[in-house]
Order: structure tokens, then sequence, then C-alpha cells
């Protein structure tokens, strides 16, 4: 299949030599514009997955595909956001959002001469995550919420092609939560990045996600890809509805026989 | 000013005071003699009487101190920047430091004064060699321990180390940095003094000296207390530029 965008092919993964596998061989094939969720207990190797497909690390086997290009460095296109916001408390919050233009080619070779320009864009993408007048605040005087809305559009201000999300809403509330899923979702329905989502809300993943993987205990391994066809936009209503319950139940039932294995 | 800020200003005053006058009860109570331990009055009767040598003698110490002082930020930035962002340099070199700062430094006087001969060169840098190191270990710090995730968030927008060190590593040690600034420049007194007292015929530590074999008690406690003022003075310097500098690392610091 050569319309797959990002794509692993037999790829295992130990963190040193002699180190028990983190990863067992896993095939993925993930379209572009696909948002996907890893779900799965804790310690299965989720976050390795990713740190494979953005190239922060090797895998120890088989090969990486990113947009047609085997991945051989960290790759220069990603946005990343985690259950830690990571903003910096020097930063005000447009500042912080602005941090990846000042690294990312080309604009930070246009950052200077066009700083109104990329300044609009933060704005307009911070309003759209509900927070504008909340600009010039620094990270400290937002609430949990705020900062992980600041820290999404920190991971796509450069509008880039592939969103990595570690457990991003892992540390809120559940109604926080909950409306972090429908700002996700309508920016991703906007403009469609392709989408990384681990996880383990199974709701979360099957209110976002166009397919949803299961991974077994560590050694990690995939052992279900469940495709997911709810119509979208997904809302609240969705969630009481009988597909989706099922599906969440369906992703239990996977969870239960994994952990028991 | 609110009544609270003004309680706040006050109080290091007047803990200074009470000290002072205890000390002087303490001596008269117990008739001790001026040459074991004068009273602060005594002292600062001295200290007014050879006002102008004292003078002359505390800033040839301040000179000698900062001068070391800012040889020892110069070195100690770079070294912690050195240190802090390579794992094996830190490796390398950290028991070497270690071993360093563990050697008395007034027994590297005599060393230096065979190198160098008597007075400023000897006392710069002891000032500077006692004071390095705790701006080396706090740089090395504030770099070293960056979060791995906004590492990973920064290497995959394609971010070069000096990227990373340019953009978050320095602001982030920034309050480390400052941290020990403040030890760093007692430190630095504690040098210049060693050193003028053992290899120098100018300078507080030469004063006190002189007037501790002619037993003039009095003056060697005068100059004490300019060497402790004049190292409160830098240190409450640093604090604020501390607290004007990295306001954020400092938010909920109930003394900010």
């Amino acid at each position: 299949m050569s319309s797959s965008f990002v794509e692993l092919n037999n790829v295992t993964l130990r963190y040193s030599e002699g180190d028990d596998l983190a990863l067992d061989t896993t095939d993925m094939k993930i379209r572009k514009g696909e948002f996907i969720a890893v779900v799965g207990p804790s310690g299965c190797g989720k976050s390795s997955l990713l740190k494979l497909v953005s190239g922060l690390m090797p895998p120890s086997n088989g090969t990486v595909i990113v947009d047609a290009k085997e991945v051989a460095g960290p790759l220069k296109i990603v946005g990343m956001a985690f259950q830690n916001p990571t903003l910096l408390p020097w930063r005000t919050t447009l500042d912080n959002v602005l941090l990846p233009l000042e690294i990312v080619k080309p604009h930070r070779n246009r950052l200077r001469k066009h700083k109104q320009e990329y300044i609009e864009r933060a704005r307009d993408l911070l309003a759209t995550v509900g927070l504008a007048g909340h600009e010039n605040k620094y990270p400290w005087e937002l609430s949990g919420g705020m900062q992980q809305r600041a820290s999404l559009c920190r991971a796509l201000i450069h509008e880039p092609d592939l969103l990595m999300l570690d457990e991003p809403f892992g540390a809120l509330d559940a109604f926080t939560r909950e409306e972090l899923w429908d700002i996700l979702q309508n920016l991703w329905l906007k403009r469609p990045f392709t989408v990384i989502l681990v996880t383990h809300d199974l709701r979360e993943a099957a209110y976002l996600a166009d397919t949803v993987y299961v991974m077994s205990k560590r050694p990690g391994k995939i052992l279900v890809a469940r495709d997911n066809t709810l119509p979208r936009p997904r809302d609240q209503e969705t969630t009481f509805t009988q597909p989706f319950t099922d599906l969440v139940h369906e992703l239990r039932s996977h969870i239960r026989d994994v952990r028991a294995a | 000013m609110t009544k609270r800020s003004l309680q706040s200003r006050a109080t290091p005053w007047i803990s200074a005071i009470v000290l002072f006058l205890l000390w002087e009860g303490i001596v008269r109570l117990f008739h001790i003699p001026d040459y074991v331990l004068p009273t602060p009055s005594a002292s600062l009767e001295a200290a007014w009487k050879f006002r102008s040598a004292i003078w002359m003698h505390a800033a040839q110490t301040l000179y000698t101190t900062l001068f070391g002082f800012a040889i020892a930020v110069v070195f100690g930035v770079f070294l912690g920047a050195l240190v802090g962002s390579s794992r094996a340099i830190y490796n390398a070199a950290n028991p070497l430091l270690v071993g360093f700062n563990s050697v008395p430094k007034v027994a590297l006087v005599p060393v230096l004064v065979m190198w160098f001969g008597i007075g400023t060169v000897p006392a710069v840098i002891t000032a500077f060699i006692i004071s390095f190191f705790p701006i080396v270990v706090n740089v090395a710090t504030g770099l070293a321990t960056l979060e791995p995730e906004l590492r990973d968030v920064l290497r995959s927008l394609g971010a070069t180390r000096t990227d990373i060190l340019v953009k978050v590593g320095f602001p982030r040690a920034l309050p480390y940095f400052f941290a020990s600034l403040k030890v760093a420049i007692t430190l630095a007194f504690v040098g210049s003094v060693i050193s003028e007292t053992v290899a120098s015929n100018v300078g507080v530590g030469y004063l006190m000296l002189s007037a501790s074999s002619k037993f003039n008690m009095p003056l060697v406690f005068a100059g004490l207390l300019v060497i402790a003022a004049m190292g409160i003075i830098m240190y409450e310097f640093f604090n604020i530029v501390e607290r004007r500098s990295t306001r954020w690392a400092n938010r909920a610091n109930p003394t900010g």
C-alpha cells in the first residue's frame, strides 16, 4: 500500500543491547490525515512507539517510514504534546506558542521580518481553543486545562503534518478533558493532519480516533486494529449512543484479555 | 508601603541591633578585657578613628574580590555550560572539580606567592578559585535537569543543540546561576581576605593581621565588621538582581 503516510515494518525495539524487548514485531500503516489512537496497559511501550515514529529513537530492527522516507533521525515536522504541558515558565502564553516558529524552517528565518503576521496566527489559534485574552499571561497563571490548550497550540502552530499526543489529557478532570476532545477534533476537522494519540482512556480513543490499536503487555505488540466509523463530528450525544458504548465495551474486553494474559 | 513590608524591612536591622546590644552587654557584664573581645562600640570607635586606613584597605579588598569574582563568573559559566550540556564532559570533569574544591584554598596561597609574589595577584586568584565552583555546579545543574519531554518537543522540530541551549537551557539555568552568585560573592571575600592575611601588605586581611600583632583588637574587629558589611551589601545586590531578572522562578517565594 503506497498511500500510507506512516508505516512500521517488522519493528522491534530494545533500549539497549541485552535488554528485554520493549516493543515486539510491530506493523502499522497510517493514512495521511488519519487519526489513530493506541491503547494498552501501562508500560506496554506506547510512548516508545511515538519516539520511534518521530525518529527520537531508532528501532532495533525493521523500518519506520514517514512520508515515503525512512526515518533516520528526528523528524523536523512533528508537533508533540505530553501529559505534562512543559510550557516555558519565563515566556508568556503567546511566546510559548511562538516557540516552534523560532526553530522550524523556513519560519525561523522569516519570523523577525514577519513578526506581526505570526503573532496574528498564534492569536487566532489560541482563540480557537478558547484562550483569547490570555495571550500575555504566564503559564502559572493558567489552569491545568488552559496550559494543556496552550501546549496543543504550540504543537500545531507550525502546521505539522504529524501530531504526536502522549496522554495529553491524562491529568485533567473529566469535564475539561471532554471539552478538549472537542477542541482537538475541531482543529483536526479544519485541517486534517495525521495524529497518533497514546492514551489509556478508552472513551477518549473511541471519541477521537478513526482506528484504535490495542497493544499487549510488555513487550508491546499490536493485537487489534479496530476501525471506528462513527460519524463525525462526534459530540456529547455520540458518547451515549449504542455504537459508541459497544465500541468502548469491545475495547475494554480486549484490554481485559491483554491484562489477564 | 504596607505595614507588613515595613515590618519585613525592619526585622534584619532589629536583629542586628539586638545582637550588638547583647554583645556589648555581655562584654561589660563579665568585664572581658579589650584584647580578648572588644565591645562593638569600641570596634566602631576604632573603625572611625582609623577610617582613612580602613577605607584604603577595604577598597583594595573590594577590588581584589570583585576582580576574582568576575573571572569566576566568566570561567564558571563557561565550564558549567560545558559540563551541563554533555554527559561525557560531566563524567570526565566532575571528580576533578570535586577534588579541586576539597583542597583548602589557604594551602594554595604559598604556591601562588611563589609564582606571582605577594599582593594583589594571589588575592585575586584565591578569590577566583574559591568562588567559581558553586557557579559551575549550579549552571551545570540548571542545564542538565531539562525535562526530557521538552527536549523531545524541540528535537522533533529540528532544533540543534545550540537551539536547545539558547531557547531553553540558558533561560532555565538563570535562577540557578543567580543563586550561585550570592554564594560565590561571599566566598570570594573569604578568598581575598585569606590571601591578604597570608601574603600581602595591603587589604583588610593585612590590616587585621597587623592590628592583632599590635594587640589592637578593636581594630581587628572593625576589620571583621567591614568585611561582613561588604559581604552583606554584595549579597543583597545579587539578591535584588536575581529577583528582578528571574521573577518567574521566584513567584511563590514568600521573601520575594
